[in-house]
């Protein structure tokens, strides 16, 4: 049985990750610690869970953490969890840090978008927990740094075509599309109602931190340098994220070639799925139908007229793009079927 | 005894099963969903071909 903690509960990370943990079969949460709500219950920050997790908020305890827990989720802003994960190594705990500290492998490029990182030792321990490019990795890894969930959204549909040769490592633009959930719990004036709502807002057209571990994993799969031009936008949902990619093959491609690319590359991937129809409102991926739900959906079309192939991705940045894609980390380190606890469609319509 | 055929889709090359197809049938790709005709039986070889329909074109 798996006995979790999840460190920085109070956040929309931390609570779904409590929502996804409480309908997993083979999991019981066991400790929950945020620096905000101690002494709390679970429900009274996150009304969903009123009643149904009769556990209370700690403050950060190694020991107690180590005599209650065999996983512990950090759901921590960036630069929490490099400062308490050292505290808790050699206690035979598996780690699933949900922050961004350990999944940059160059020292240099965490420091250019993050700042300071006080244990660089153990980025080299740490597994890059991107399920369908690193399974092997993970189901081994002491600690997995789970990535962004906009970098999530952006590897999975190029990596393919990244790795059959397909297109120009130069020339890829992702335009990137979030919902209000993706900046988190803590309140700004850009998130305040009367800015947010009805926005379409471009946030960060250029050097989105995002951009470094795309570029990490994609420049590993090329086994050559990728370059990538990474725009965001705040849009008036929720939750969700749609990311467009134009990429540029460096040849002729054809659909059929690109639906073979994508069969051979995630055949046996439980959660991705090609979503490409000729017609109809839902031919191409939307994260409207994959709310709630661990899937990406990925989507590609090709545009003769000037010698571009769009790519389409969707997913819940709270799932698949978070908590989600945590616990199928967590459920390969510890052996169990990937799936578990997570098989869950998309609500719709939402 | 019902006969079963085993066609590609001729668009993204999907394997299509089809039980008893007769020509001018319609079925649908379940991967890319492209609606597709049967044009031609021949023993136990089937031809598939993508069938006419109207598209999107929104926006101003």
């Amino acid at each position: 049985m798996i006995e979790a903690a999840i460190i920085g509960i109070s956040g929309y990370t931390g609570g779904e990750l409590a929502r996804l943990l409480l309908i997993h079969p083979e999991a019981e949460i066991t400790y929950a610690s945020s620096r905000t709500h101690n002494g709390k219950l679970i429900g009274s920050v996150h009304p969903h869970l009123r009643k149904l997790l009769n556990l209370r908020i700690q403050s950060f305890n190694p020991e107690k953490i180590s005599d209650s827990c065999n996983f512990v989720f950090f759901a921590t802003p960036h630069g929490v969890s490099q400062t308490m994960i050292p505290q808790l190594m050699d206690r035979g705990l598996k780690i699933i840090d949900l922050s961004a500290d350990f999944r940059l492998k160059n020292l240099n490029t965490y420091v250019h978008y993050y700042g300071r990182h006080t244990c660089p030792e153990l980025v080299k321990k740490a597994v890059y927990g991107l399920p369908e490019i690193h399974k092997e990795e993970i189901k081994k890894a002491e600690i997995v740094a789970c990535p962004g969930c906009m970098a999530s959204a952006s590897i999975l549909p190029l990596a393919p075509l990244i790795s059959e040769k397909v297109i120009d490592l130069e020339k890829i633009v992702v335009d990137a599309k979030i919902g209000s959930s993706g900046s988190g719990v803590k309140p700004s004036r850009s998130t305040h109602h009367p800015e947010r709502a009805n926005v379409i807002r471009p946030y960060k057209v250029a050097k989105h931190r995002h951009t470094a571990e795309i570029e990490q994993e994609l420049s590993l799969l090329a086994e050559a340098d990728v370059k990538v031009s990474f725009s965001a936008h705040a849009v008036d949902t929720v939750r969700g994220i749609l990311a467009t990619i134009h990429s540029f093959p460096l040849r002729e491609v054809t659909e059929k070639e690109l639906w073979r690319i994508y069969r051979k590359f995630y055949g046996q991937e439980p959660f991705i799925r090609i979503i490409k129809r000729r017609e109809g409102l839902y031919s191409l991926p939307d994260p409207k139908t994959l709310i709630g739900s661990n899937f990406c959906d990925i989507g590609f079309e090709i545009d003769e007229h000037v010698g571009r192939v769009v790519l389409v991705s969707a997913l819940d940045n709270l799932v698949k793009g978070a908590a989600g894609q945590a616990i199928q980390n967590m459920n390969l380190v510890a052996g169990l079927d990937e799936t578990t606890g997570l098989f869950f469609p998309g609500l719709f319509p939402v | 005894m019902a006969q079963v055929f085993i066609a590609s889709c001729p668009v993204c090359g999907a394997e299509i099963n089809l039980t008893d197809p007769v020509v001018r049938e319609v079925v649908e790709c379940s991967d890319c969903g492209t609606e597709l005709e049967v044009v031609e039986i021949n023993n136990d070889k089937i031809v598939l071909a993508e069938a006419e329909l109207e598209g999107e074109d929104w926006g101003q």
